[in-house]
């Protein structure tokens, strides 16, 4: 059985984020790293694994992204993936989730008509876009059910159950496999990777693929042929900080009570 | 008039607030149809309530077929009302309310009927050419973004608190629509569930003031909750906290819980990490109380008191208990 989890390459969350000239993400000019919500992702599918020892389980890192990318891949070899992909090619540049979903689909099922594929684990968002859609474009593409947002996962054989916070309610979802599963940063710390992970990880299979290999033309994807189109960004103006007092001997709290007085909230 | 489909969010056919918000954002582009999943039985209740806020039509689309099962279910549905209502006249848009359900609804009827997808707008209006325009707050709020759907019928998932509901009476017309659900479709099921218990406060995603607690509670949320019922608030609380055990995830503000858009978010013991301004940034006034006074949330702050939130909290709590006795 094989595990394909698809990690994304995305800008530090900390760094300062921003926008090219063209109004698609500064993918280059920003730290990138793997995004940290698709770590609990790789740690659920290297758990799925280990749970099952004795059987057969591999597990393949696939991220769609520019050069750098890359690093997201080794980041889930050093953890403890067993391969990579990386699909990178100019023309994927300004991609949006129609096309991204499309390139990830297309790599999924080369991996499956090479070693099949009954699982894919995603995480429950990317810490850039936040959409959190592609997994669920994934299955549709795929024609897979989807399981989403679990803080538990649970397998036998072919069942999968997971856990998960609802609107409401907490709920229990089952399903069989093949299906494509998201989890969230519920579902227990990632691991960091050993130092024998990391020197274990320079000798695994890592290949790079470009559209020609996936079968697809640069005309099905990128920029231009992009669903959506954003036509403008612009910084929010940073909040200019209000007053802030100091409390001493119960000040604070009136002068607390009058600032939500002036404003109506009481 | 184009046709502008909007998805109702309910729960047993108790309307919530976001669909009335959807409903005016709708007429921006054209005429609204309200799209119900759920029991017939309660169609006409549901148009009764949606017509006030401009409903013209009502598809009433019986949800006991492809009940708990998961998403895809309902994007078929909708693809085949889609479909019809295109070959009736023109579509403008379909707007979702922006929940996890419905953008992962969005996103498989998106790649069905090849139109584009923007999720989690916190507004929409009309471009020059009168398509729908969106507005999303991205990069924890850091940058307002405005974009629109290139090809296909717009698919938009619609934030809470996007727009103020104005009511319009719209005819309100039931109409009855049977969708043909696949077996495939049928995948993933939900096998159990249990509602978590009301606290009586009003929803965090709707609630005009959210009074949040983080790791410096100490794991002591009684001055928070209590300052929050003073306010009628909802209450909140920071990964740090939920991680501790001392709230539930539900209650979770930030990148991986909620997004809150309140008039007022009162932020106690709570740093301001980036991940948690992704989720209240956007708040219209935000008030902060924190023992650090160079804790980063007082960068955000219209006010903030720098103090322990345990005498702080409960103080303000008396005082405004007092007035209101006052008064
Ligand atoms: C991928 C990812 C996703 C994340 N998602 C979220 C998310 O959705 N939501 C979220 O909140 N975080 C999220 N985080 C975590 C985030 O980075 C912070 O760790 C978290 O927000 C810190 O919570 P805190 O402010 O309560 O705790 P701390 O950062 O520890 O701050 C506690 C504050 O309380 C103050 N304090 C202590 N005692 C008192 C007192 N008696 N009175 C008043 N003040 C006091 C301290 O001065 C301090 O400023 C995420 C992190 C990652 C990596
Ligand atoms: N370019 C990408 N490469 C690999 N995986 C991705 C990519 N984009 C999205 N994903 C996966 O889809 C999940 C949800 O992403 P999103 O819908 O963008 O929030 C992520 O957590 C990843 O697991």
């Amino acid at each position: 059985m094989n595990i394909v989890v698809c990690v994304k390459y995305v800008p530090d969350a900390t760094a300062d984020r921003k926008f090219e000239d063209d109004n698609t993400v500064d993918r280059v000019g920003v730290d990138g790293l793997l995004s940290e919500l698709d770590e609990y992702a790789v740690e659920q599918a290297l758990q799925f694994r280990e749970k099952r020892e004795g059987e057969d389980i591999t597990v393949t890192a696939l991220t769609v992204g520019p050069e750098k990318a890359v690093d997201a891949v080794r980041k889930a070899l050093q953890m403890g993936a067993d391969s990579g992909v990386h699909v990178v090619d100019d023309a994927i540049a300004g991609s949006d989730y129609l096309g991204t979903s499309l390139v990830l689909a297309k790599a999924i099922e080369k991996i499956k008509a090479d070693t099949g594929a009954d699982l894919v684990m995603c995480g429950m968002a990317s810490t850039d876009a936040s959409g959190s859609v592609v997994p669920a474009m994934l299955a549709e593409r795929l024609g897979l059910p989807q399981v989403t947002l679990a803080s538990v996962v649970e397998s036998q054989g072919d069942q999968v159950r997971i856990k998960r916070d609802n609107e409401g309610s907490t709920e229990v979802i089952g399903a069989t496999l093949p299906i494509v599963l998201s989890v969230t940063d519920q579902s227990g710390e990632a691991r960091y990777p050993s130092f024998k992970g990391i020197m274990a990880a320079k000798k695994k299979p890592l290949e790079t693929w470009s559209l020609t290999d996936l079968g697809l033309d640069a005309e099905q994807v990128g920029l231009s042929v992009a669903y959506t189109q954003v036509e403008d960004t612009t910084a929010r103006p940073p909040r200019t900080a209000g007053e802030v007092v100091t409390d001493e001997d119960g000040s604070g709290a009136t002068a607390l009570v009058e600032f939500l007085a002036s404003k109506k909230f009481i | 008039m184009s046709e502008v489909l909007v998805v109702i969010d309910h729960a047993e056919g108790e309307v919530k607030k976001p669909t009335y918000e959807l409903l005016t954002i709708a007429r921006r582009l054209g005429a609204p149809s309200a799209v119900f999943f759920g029991s017939p039985d309660q169609g006409d209740a549901v148009a009764e309530k949606v017509k006030r806020y401009g409903a013209a039509k009502v598809y009433v689309i019986d949800d006991a077929p492809i009940k708990g099962f998961l998403v895809a279910p309902k994007a078929e549905a909708l693809q085949q009302l889609v479909e019809q209502a295109s070959s009736n006249g023109d579509l403008a848009a379909i707007l979702l309310p922006s929940t996890f359900e419905n953008k992962e609804v969005a996103a498989r009827l998106a790649i069905k009927i090849g139109s584009g997808l923007i999720t989690d707008a916190v507004d929409v209006s009309a471009g020059s050419d009168g398509s729908a325009v969106t507005t999303q707050s991205v990069f924890a709020g850091n940058y307002t973004v405005q974009a629109k759907v290139t090809t296909g019928t717009p698919i938009i998932t619609v934030k809470p608190n996007s727009a103020a509901p104005e009511e319009a009476e719209g005819a309100g017309a039931v109409e009855a629509f049977a969708a043909t659900i696949s077996d495939a479709a049928k995948g993933a099921q939900v096998v159990a569930t249990q509602p978590r218990q009301s606290t009586g406060r009003p929803e965090l995603t709707e609630a005009a003031i959210v009074v949040s607690g983080g790791r410096g509670t100490g794991g002591n949320f009684e001055p928070v909750e209590g300052f929050a019922d003073s306010l009628g608030a909802a209450v909140g609380a920071s990964r740090a906290a939920v991680d501790s055990g001392w709230m539930p995830h539900a209650f979770q503000v930030g990148q991986t819980g909620k997004t809150v858009s309140p008039q007022l978010y009162v932020a106690n013991g709570i740093s301001g990490a980036i991940q948690h301004r992704a989720g209240m940034q956007t708040s219209k006034t935000i008030v902060a109380v924190n023992k650090d006074p160079e804790a980063p949330i007082f960068e955000l702050v219209d006010f903030g008191v720098v103090g322990d939130l345990h005498t702080v909290l409960p103080a303000a709590r008396q005082q405004i208990t007092d007035r209101s006795a006052a008064h």
